[in-house]
């Protein structure tokens, strides 16, 4: 059986995706992890409207079940890709472009940019926890996250908008309604979960931000859970994350109710190749259990 | 493997040269040579060294000069710092017979342990260390115990010949052939070594450098071109350079920006 999916208009060979501010630096290494990983799509690491390095070190960690980090958004800036977009204009991978602001205006401002761009969706990064200034997180809010996701959309017009969402939000569902209303095409869920660490001997967090997020296998209740809500509140797709780093964890947010999965961190459990091996073991179970299509088990959890 | 930052004491501290010294920890760290370890200085920073020394006392070579490498040269014996590691791919050593290493600056540290497996394993060893003054000349002693054939220059001439450890190479290449060249030092001077390899067709594995987050593969802060230094390097075949147009060129900021490698080396300082 073939993985192929129609994910808010974007035809992906198969249902894995790079998930954002992992290994998406450059444009080289985007079309390696397509090549060589066998991801569906790509997504680039979150662009804002200015150059911005990011936390100072240490800023990403292993811990014993998940990866805890505070890169906090590092971005050359939308001004300053120029050659990147270029070497991109040539490419032949579905291209997520991610995008962050502080306030409405830089959303629209950055939005309106990387649309001249043409990537086939633009994902809309309400949801980072990393950053004091942006450390408002609009989507907690939904009226905020309604806010962003319409003055976007004007932006971009036919380029479908994915909303990304926090897993800190009280009502995750009733944000990703939100979102809907305010006409995004696809639900990204979920962004990292809050954490920290200290380190006893040092008396320190080790985080140089002292706070950061989890992801990785620790997360994946929370993004099962996150998602199964979501699919009950929305008609929109779902492009499901956190912790999936096998078939059976791919399965798993599909029967929730995603269309499409999103890895990360599991290109650190199981290096670049993941998107083929959770493909690989995808199809095995798929058969094993005389499954016809992807569409057969999508959401069957609710029952 | 050490995962997350684990503080270790300082067992004792080397002075190199005036301003470069070896800190050997009580932490059992083994490592490939060229592999490399990352250091944890809290509320300062966190970068990644080379490890030139592992097992038992695994110990770093720190050049005293920015913000991070000072506070740790103020560091005494019985200190603490956090270590996690060893990272990256290291040197691949099988199947070599003669060999030649090439070192500039710094870049003698990453080829420390390699050079002197190689002369455990008894092969045919040549070294050509550059440095800008026969002070700053980094490990000579113990890589002169390596090899009877050990060629330093020196910008200005102080100890060895006076001129480019890269001429040093032509020089040597014009005479005898090797079965590989190992190199660490500026990217400049790599990327020469490079080309001057490739026009003899000779087989080259040098050790680049980049800005690194995690050291573990994930973050694509240290992406060179389609490489991930902390991970498919630090260490690069003939073949990977090859392929390369941002070797000697171009590198990301912390940012992510990309920039000429001079705008990078300026950054570094
Ligand atoms: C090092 C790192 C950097 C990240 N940077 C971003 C980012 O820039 N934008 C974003 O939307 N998500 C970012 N994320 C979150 C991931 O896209 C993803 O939502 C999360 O890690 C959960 O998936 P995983 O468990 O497969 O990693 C980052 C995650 C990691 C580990
Ligand atoms: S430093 Fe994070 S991928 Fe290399």
């Amino acid at each position: 059986m073939s993985l192929e999916i129609d994910f808010a208009g974007l035809k992906l060979k198969n249902p894995t995706v790079l998930a954002s501010g992992v290994l998406g630096t450059s444009a080289a290494l985007m079309k390696r992890v397509f090549e060589e990983g066998g991801a569906g799509a790509i997504t680039m690491k979150s662009i804002g409207p200015e150059e911005r390095a990011g936390h100072a070190n240490p800023s990403v960690l292993e811990l014993e079940h998940g990866l805890l980090n505070a890169v906090g958004l590092p971005s050359p800036g939308y001004k300053n890709m120029e050659e990147e977009w270029n070497e991109l204009e040539e490419r032949k991978f579905p291209l997520i472009a991610s995008i962050y602001g502080a306030s409405v205006e830089e959303f629209v401002e950055v939005s309106k940019f990387v649309a001249e761009k043409k990537p086939d969706a633009i994902e809309v990064n309400i949801s980072c926890p990393n950053t004091q200034e942006h450390g408002q997180i609009f989507g907690v809010n939904e009226t905020a996250s309604a806010e962003v996701v319409s003055s976007v959309k004007k932006e971009i017009g036919k380029i479908p908008l994915i909303a990304k969402l926090t897993p800190q939000a009280p009502n995750i569902a009733a944000i990703a309604s939100a979102c809907e209303k305010a006409e995004a095409n696809a639900i990204c869920a979920i962004n990292t979960v809050a954490g920290m660490a200290i380190d006893i001997d040092a008396r320190k967090p080790i985080l140089c931000n002292k706070f950061g997020g989890i992801s990785g296998p620790a997360i994946k209740p929370v993004g099962i859970k996150c998602v199964y809500q979501i699919f009950k509140a929305v008609k929109i797709p779902i492009l499901g994350m956190g912790g999936i780093s096998s078939g059976r964890d791919a399965i798993e947010y599909i029967q929730a109710g995603a269309t499409a999965v999103g890895i990360g961190s599991g290109v650190y459990y199981q290096g670049i190749g993941v998107f083929e091996k959770v493909c690989r073991e995808m199809k095995e179970w798929i058969k094993e259990n005389e499954v016809k299509s992807l569409e057969e088990i999508r959401g069957c959890a609710h029952g | 493997m050490t995962k997350l930052p684990k503080m270790v004491s300082i067992k004792r501290i080397v002075q190199e040269t005036p301003n470069i010294k070896t800190y050997y920890l009580e932490h059992k760290m083994n490592a490939k040579p060229g592999q490399f370890a990352m250091l944890w200085l809290p509320d300062i920073d966190e970068k990644p060294f080379t490890l030139t020394a592992k097992g038992k006392e695994c110990a770093v070579t720190v050049q005293c000069k920015g913000k991070f490498t000072k506070a740790m040269c103020d560091l005494k014996e019985g200190g603490k710092i956090g270590i996690r590691g060893p990272y990256g791919n290291g040197f691949s050593t099988e199947e070599v017979k003669k060999v030649c290493i090439i070192a500039g600056g710094c870049g003698a540290a990453p080829v420390l342990l390699l050079a002197e497996q190689f002369k455990k394993k008894g092969i045919d060893l040549s070294v050509i260390l550059g440095a800008k003054t026969g002070k700053e000349c980094l490990f000579k002693e113990r890589l002169g115990k390596t090899t009877k054939n050990l060629y330093i220059t020196t910008d200005d001439g102080s100890l060895g010949e006076k001129g480019y450890a890269t001429s040093m190479l032509e020089k040597l290449l014009a005479k005898q052939k090797f079965d590989i060249v190992f190199g660490c030092g500026p990217e400049p001077m790599m990327k020469k070594a490079f080309e001057i390899c490739e026009r003899k067709g000779i087989e080259c594995q040098l050790n680049l450098e980049r800005y690194m987050r995690c050291g573990f593969g994930v973050c694509g802060a240290c992406a060179l071109g389609k490489w991930l230094v902390c991970k498919d390097g630090p260490v690069f075949k003939s073949e990977q350079l090859r392929e390369m147009p941002e070797f000697g060129e171009k590198a990301l900021l912390k940012s992510g920006k990309e920039v000429s490698l001079k705008e990078f080396a300026e950054w570094r300082q």
